[in-house]
Parts: C-alpha cells; structure tokens; sequence
C-alpha cells in the first residue's frame, strides 16, 4: 500500500501547447517553472524574458514559509519537521538568487548592448532597468574620467573604437551561435530549426523527438525556447 | 592588486547538477509517524510506519540521516539490470543505453547515505563504475568525428554528468569548427586546435572560457 506521492501546492501556469499528456494535466509546481526558468538562463547566451509573475508568486511562497518556520519554532514543532521545512526553503531560495544572479551577470556584460535593443530592454524587470541605467551611467562616468578624456580626440567615445568607426564596435553582444544543449519537450519538425537568417549554406535538415538532447547552435533554438517546445539543459 | 575573477555563472558546476538531481523522487520506507509536509516545491505525507511513500531525494537523504526512514533503491539499480546495461553498452559501439537522467548523482547518493539499503552494494557500485567508464570512453571516440560540416549534434540518452563535463569543450569546438568553416567556404578546414582540445578532454574537465 502506497500512499500519495507529492502533488503541486502552487498553482503554476499550465503550458498552452494544448497536448492532453497526463504530465500536462498535473499543475507543474512553481519550484519546477523556477527550475526551468533558471537552467535556461543559465545556458543562454543573452538574456531571456524575466518571469514576473512566476517569481512574484515565488517571493511570496518564500514569505509565507519563512513566517510559518517562525511559527513552527516558537510553537514548539518538533525540530526535525522544522528543518525539514527550512531545507526546502533554503533550497527555493538558492533557485531565486541563483536566477537573478546570472541575469545581473549577464546585464552587466552587455550592458550597453541592452540598452540599445529595445528587445532586450524589453525583458528586463522593472528593478533590472533601474539598475542597468544606473549601473550604465556610473561605469560610462568613470570610463569617461580615468581613461577616455584622456585619449586623442578621435578616441574619446564610449561605444566606439574611433569617430571613423562606422557603428558601435566597443558594445559587447552576446555570441548567438554559441553552441548549448537542448532538449526537446515535444516534437519538432525540421521547419522550425530553420535559421531565419536565410545566408545558411546549410540547411538543418533534422528533427527532434521529445526527450532526445542535441548540441546545437542557440540561434536555432531561440524561438522554440520562447514558444517553450524545448529547454536548455 | 589581483582580482579574483567573478565565477562563470553560465557554466554548471557538478554541485549544482547534484541540486538538481535531488529533486527526483525515490521511495521511502519510514519507521516513523509523521503529519504531511506541506513544503513550496509540493506536499508530501502522511508518513505512517512500514507504508512506502515517494518523496524527493534529498528529503528522502535527511530522513535517512537522522534514521527515520530506509530507502527503497530504484528498481534501475539491480545487479542484473545494470549487467544487462553494462553488456549492451559494451556491445554498441554509438549507441548509449538509456539510463535514468541522473543516474550518477543519485546512485552516488545512494552510496554516501544509504549503503545498508542497497543489496550488494560493492556489486552495484563497481557496475555503475564501469558503466561510467564504457560510456565516456564512446563519448570520447565519437568526439572524433567532428567536422566542419557538423551543425548540430544529436546526444540521445546521456546523463547529466556526462552533459555536463562534455559541454564546454564541444561547445567551444563546435563553434571554432563553425566560425573557420565560415571564413574558409571552399577548403577543407581542418582546424589545428583540435588535438589540443582532444587532449584537454582526456585529461578531465577544463573549463574553457569564452572570449
């Protein structure tokens, strides 16, 4: 006789993409959305959109547990299902701050680049924008002061080699064909692995099962990581 | 004045991948009675006495330490089965049997924290020990293959680990395959840094930073 094996507490998003799997039927928890959410962003070269509501309801469920382990103690449970608890939460915890910490690594790398692309900018929560206006003014000033003003004219600007540059060669991008594992969540036929930049001699002429892992180029994957067909491992 | 530099977040480290391992559920057995666990990441419980419950695997290793449950091995970790892995993958020279996704993280677990629970454990251990070997030494020889010519790579049914120590050096391989192979459209490029790299791969895990 068995009993129940663990079921979801939060009310995660459900994926859209409209299979009836049974593992679609089950709400996935928000720890396992954070999960996902942080192993992409790690893999990614660029930074990907930042899940607002997931981790308002994470930072939530963080709160209330915190103040319910405070209960816990003061109330005399005994201590092993406290530390029980204070595991779980320490370890929901590291996901959050593990995930924002590599999304501010990553702003801090390409700064400028964010800045520029409005589709970038875009995918930054409202605090990661403060941040990188600020954090863009202040690293810009002091660029400015202890190096820059102090080159031959023509070398002065903060975005580009020289005045003769015809774009911002200084800017930082994220490489796009870096090369990341990815694992398909449904099936993918070789249409979508199309590059979208057409001057591929070429073509991907593969598909994809789900549940196979493939190294291949992040640019390719791109749009199906957005549209949630695959995950980066 | 060196500065320490900040750690690459965009690369796993092996404690992360054994974090993440530690989610999968495995079967308990407590010995105990216990409320249910009504924890962020799902609910757990009621834990009674000889009644097997499936739970994550790092409470089922906190349970353990503290002797209140025993743990049931998953069924992937029997002396025949793991034999009969360990023939097919000698046996197939590409091909890798499938094994759980985390096989290495939660047998070693297993080892560390359960040794009493596991019917011949020396057994076990040494088989998944060859197992490991057979199998990078087929990751190794296939790395061989790389060209030019190769977009993308098809790794059906490797670990975790196996991912994991591989990623950067294929990663930075491919794409120094990728960028010569589109400088140079009509040559055959071999590029040189290859055996350097093959070299590094053999000699374990180096993490190869990106420009």
């Amino acid at each position: 006789m068995e009993s129940e094996s663990g079921s979801g507490s939060g009310s995660g998003d459900k994926p859209s993409d409209g299979t009836d799997d049974f593992e679609t039927l089950i709400s996935t928890t928000d720890v396992e959305l954070l999960r996902r959410a942080w192993r992409n962003e790690k893999a990614a070269p660029e930074i990907l959109r930042f899940e607002t509501h997931l981790i308002d309801r994470v930072t939530g469920q963080l709160q209330l547990m915190e103040e319910t382990v405070d209960d816990f103690v003061e109330s005399g449970i005994d201590p092993l299902t406290v530390s029980l608890y204070q595991m779980d939460l320490d370890r929901t915890q590291f996901l959050l701050r593990s995930y924002l910490r590599i999304r501010i690594q990553k702003i801090e790398k390409f700064m400028f680049h964010i800045l520029k692309k409005n589709e970038l900018h875009d995918r930054l929560s409202k605090q990661e924008r403060n941040f990188t206006r600020r954090y863009s003014e202040v690293i810009g000033k002091h660029l400015e002061e202890s190096v820059l003003l102090n080159l031959p004219d023509n070398y002065q600007s903060l975005l580009r080699q020289s005045t003769t540059s015809e774009e911002d060669d200084m800017v930082a991008e994220p490489q796009m064909d870096t090369f990341v594992v990815c694992k398909a969540r449904e099936y993918v036929g070789p249409s979508e692995l199309q590059d979208s930049n057409k001057s591929l001699t070429t073509d991907l002429l593969m598909e994809m099962e789900p549940g196979e892992l493939f190294f291949i180029p992040f640019k390719r994957i791109k749009k199906l990581l957005e549209n949630g067909k695959v995950d980066l491992v | 004045m060196a500065v320490q530099p900040e750690p690459d977040y965009s690369l796993f480290t092996a404690q992360e991948i054994e974090f993440v391992a530690e989610d999968e559920l495995i079967e308990i057995v407590p010995n105990m009675r216990m409320d249910p666990l009504n924890l962020i990441c799902g609910d757990f419980g009621p834990f009674l006495p000889q009644i097997a419950a499936r739970v994550p695997l790092w409470l089922a290793v906190a349970l353990k330490k503290r002797g209140k449950c025993t743990i049931r091995p998953p069924e992937w970790m029997s002396v025949e089965k793991l034999t009969r892995v360990l023939e097919a993958e000698r046996d197939s020279e590409r091909e890798f049997q499938s094994l759980p996704f985390h096989y290495v993280e939660i047998s070693r677990l297993l080892f560390d924290h359960a040794r009493d629970d596991i019917p011949d454990i020396y057994m076990v251990r040494s088989l998944i020990e060859d197992i490991r070997d057979v199998r990078f030494h087929k990751v190794q020889s296939s790395l061989e293959t790389f060209d030019g010519r190769t977009s993308a790579v098809q790794i059906k049914s490797l670990s975790a680990m196996e991912v994991n120590i591989v990623r950067p050096f294929v990663a930075r391989a491919l794409q120094s395959f990728h960028k010569l192979d589109s400088l140079l459209p009509d040559t055959d490029s071999m590029p040189n840094n290859q055996p350097q790299e093959a070299d590094k791969a053999a000699k374990g895990r180096r993490v190869l930073r990106g420009r």
